[in-house]
């Protein structure tokens, strides 16, 4: 397949292993913001064919893994409301809240549909003016401008009946919050080449300055992957600081200056609990007071929820990069995708789910 | 499906972490591990049988030295009429196949018809003529049926269910737990053409191409299979809901074998590659309606597999694999780039991606 096939060569993946290879004299720690990156490496078996000096760890990039339990359990309450629709992207449906998730509460008789665009919620509030129709805005910089046009949209039509429950996140005060912790293992990047696209790499620089790291914008191809580390692993082997960009085919330096616009419209920075982190200082996004009428939180008063999560779950460690799934006591035991404790288990970008599904359980 | 009535909050209370289902989940019905579980469960303690334990697409029933093939199947697909097929003959295609896959030539199927009240009797007749011509294509008969209406809200316009009959010739043995190291394994044709036009058309997705469902009845396909590998066939099997992974990881099991297979020599269509890509879909979990599996000998593969391809509905098929020894009940793919990973069984349905 055109532009797929190209970056997934064998020869050529050889060939750059064998570059990372001669290139590397000490350990490094790396990191793969994104959790679509971490399931490529785990799919190819990338990690296979890297030298021991390299240690790779996996991100907080799964947008699904880092919303909070409060929010899961907000949408559950929304969504057993007799009228409301709740539209959700698929992958949101299987992670656990404090004791169930949208699926079961679908089987038990909420409408909760899967939706693949923010825009298909829109059109359901648009053709049934009876039910209030809540979209689950889930997702990172790649998302949010999808639920931007969304809410224009709903706007643009005066639908009093759609709103949004917001839990989009972003990377940087991400990426920040990690370099700024005592405990902070990673010494390079490859960020997400899709949140680059939208966003552009200016923003990553000052915090290249800041904290004295390379930072490599990746695609999630094997050969990206692969051509992303050896970049990134030649920066920190001569000491070299900044933004170098791989994925140039998609990425610039300014992004894509209309989607970036649509998010200044309607969404604010905010701060954001990020699921087994913590708060996160401006880490996240919520409508401006404009549009603040198609917030969920607003519309639905769902009183106070306690959220619980289980306790023998490390997904903080694992979103962190300060743990690796098989190191988990849980792991494949008592959190299997069938009986996820956290959500890196189940979400197709968590780190954990990329590890079971792989067989890396079975083949350590 | 009932309709939703006022869902109570405390009927969702359930303890952390969620340990078993108390009510039946999608996925149940899905192919994967739900599904696995829920007939370990559920079905086979109550119905226990030398028959069931086979696990087979269908049961073989000794008639004191005849072999009898009987099989059933349920058709809920959505929407009613897609391209490439409908739930007629898709209803027709699927039972004619599961006895096809037990080696067996299809005598006659029975038609079970659930209809909802309300539904245009214009499509029902649509329906019904894609099941003659279907069946007539097959060379079977429906000899029998029984039809039942339910009220409007009660069904989703029709379900079908079919049930099927097939002697097996003497001389031929199919049986997963025959797969065997050194084995091939051949697959018909490409990979995950009918789940990916059903969901393009159900969830409105729009790609540049037409995708069409490769729905087509396989006893001329397996007869042509049989007549080049005899007894050296040891395992068909039509990789349905599921797909090819499902489908390969419970012969892997049943036979206590491992299967290898290539990723570079699976056979799928660039445009439902483009689909699964842009989904986050593995095609190897996507549903197939006109697919034949085969685990030949290693000394008829070459012929079996000119046999596939001399056929209508084996054109493209390829070996995509082998049986190895080790390690048992898994499946292992080679990928592009080399490196070799585990293809396990689904916990549940796949899910869309998020970016």
């Amino acid at each position: 397949m055109k532009y797929v096939d190209e970056y997934r060569g064998e020869a050529e993946a050889r060939a750059y292993a064998d570059a990372i290879r001669r290139r590397v004299t000490r350990p490094w720690t790396v990191m793969e913001i994104c959790g679509g990156q971490t399931h490529s490496i785990m799919k190819y078996g990338l990690d296979q064919l890297l030298p021991p000096e390299v240690s790779l760890v996996h991100g907080p990039g799964c947008p699904v893994c880092v919303t909070p339990v409060e929010l899961i359990d907000r949408a559950i309450a929304i969504a057993v409301r007799p009228g409301v629709v709740l539209a959700s992207f698929g992958d949101m449906l299987r992670v656990p809240g404090s004791s169930t998730d949208l699926l079961a509460a679908k089987s038990a008789g909420a409408d909760v549909r899967m939706v693949y665009s923010a825009l298909d919620a829109v059109k359901i509030a648009a053709t049934d003016r009876h039910r209030e129709v809540v979209f689950f805005a889930v997702g990172f910089e790649t998302t949010a401008p999808g639920s931007a046009i969304a809410v224009i949209k709903a706007d643009r039509l005066g639908l009093g009946n759609f709103t949004i429950l917001s839990s989009h996140v972003l990377v940087p005060p991400a990426m920040e919050a990690l370099l700024g912790a005592a405990d902070n293992v990673v010494q390079g990047f490859l960020a997400a080449g899709h949140v680059c696209a939208v966003m552009g790499y200016r923003e990553y620089e000052p915090i290249a300055e800041r904290y004295r790291v390379p930072i490599v914008p990746t695609g999630f191809e094997p050969l990206d992957l692969l051509q992303g580390l050896h970049m990134l692993l030649a920066m920190l082997e001569e000491g070299r600081i900044g933004v170098e960009n791989q994925y140039a085919r998609s990425v610039t330096r300014d992004g894509n200056p209309h989607a970036q616009r649509l998010l200044a419209e309607v969404f604010e920075p905010c701060d954001r609990k990020w699921r087994g982190i913590g708060e996160i200082p401006g880490s996240g996004y919520r409508l401006r007071s404009r549009y603040r009428r198609f917030d969920a939180e607003e519309r639905f008063d769902v009183g106070r929820l306690t959220a619980r999560e289980p306790e023998s779950c490390i997904a903080g460690a694992i979103l962190k990069g300060l743990a690796k799934p098989p190191s988990c006591t849980e792991f494949g035991r008592g959190c299997t995708p069938e009986h996820p404790l956290g959500a890196p288990m189940v979400s197709s970008e968590g780190a954990c789910a990329a590890y079971f599904r792989y067989g890396r359980a079975s083949v350590s | 499906m009932t309709a939703p009535s006022k869902p109570n909050p405390a009927d969702l209370a359930c303890p952390v972490p969620i340990q078993s289902h108390a009510t039946i989940q999608l996925a149940h019905g899905g192919g994967g591990r739900l599904s696995e579980r829920l007939i370990a469960e559920v079905f086979l303690p109550a119905f226990r049988n030398p028959a069931l334990a086979a696990l087979h697409d269908g049961a073989l029933i000794d008639l004191g030295g005849q072999r009898l093939a009987f099989s059933t199947d349920s058709y809920v697909v959505r929407p009613l009429f897609f391209p490439g097929g409908d739930i007629g003959s898709l209803a027709v295609h699927g039972t004619v196949n599961d006895l096809a896959m037990c080696g067996a030539r299809p005598l006659a199927l029975s038609a079970g018809f659930i209809l909802e009240e309300g539904f245009p009797m214009h499509d029902l007749g649509r329906i019904v003529e894609s099941m003659r011509a279907a069946a007539a294509e097959a060379e079977v008969s429906i000899v029998t049926g029984d039809t039942k209406v339910v009220d409007r809200g009660k069904g989703d316009g029709v379900y079908l269910n079919t049930a099927g009959i097939g002697l097996v010739p003497a001389e031929i043995e199919i049986d997963p737990r025959r797969a065997a190291p050194g084995d091939m394994v051949l697959v018909s044709g490409t990979l995950a053409d009918h789940g990916i036009a059903i969901l393009s058309v159900r969830e409105g997705l729009e790609f540049e191409t037409a995708l069409e469902s490769d729905s087509a009845p396989l006893g001329g396909l397996v007869a042509a299979i049989l007549e080049a590998g005899g007894r050296d066939v040891h395992v068909l099997r039509d990789p349905t809901r599921g797909g090819v992974a499902s489908t390969l990881n419970e012969i892997a099991s049943a036979a206590r074998v491992g299967v290898r297979l290539e990723e570079m020599a699976l056979p799928v269509r660039e445009a439902v590659r483009g689909a699964c890509e842009l989904l986050g879909f593995d095609p190897l979990y996507v549903a197939n309606e006109g697919k034949c599996l085969a685990v030949v000998a290693p000394g008829v593969a070459d012929r079996v597999l000119e046999a596939m391809r001399a056929h209508r509905y084996g054109r493209d098929a390829a070996v995509i694999g082998q049986i190895v020894a080790e390690p048992p009940g898994r499946v292992v793919l080679r990928s592009s780039v080399g490196s070799l990973r585990i293809v396990d069984l689904l916990t549940g349905e796949q899910l869309p991606r998020i970016c």
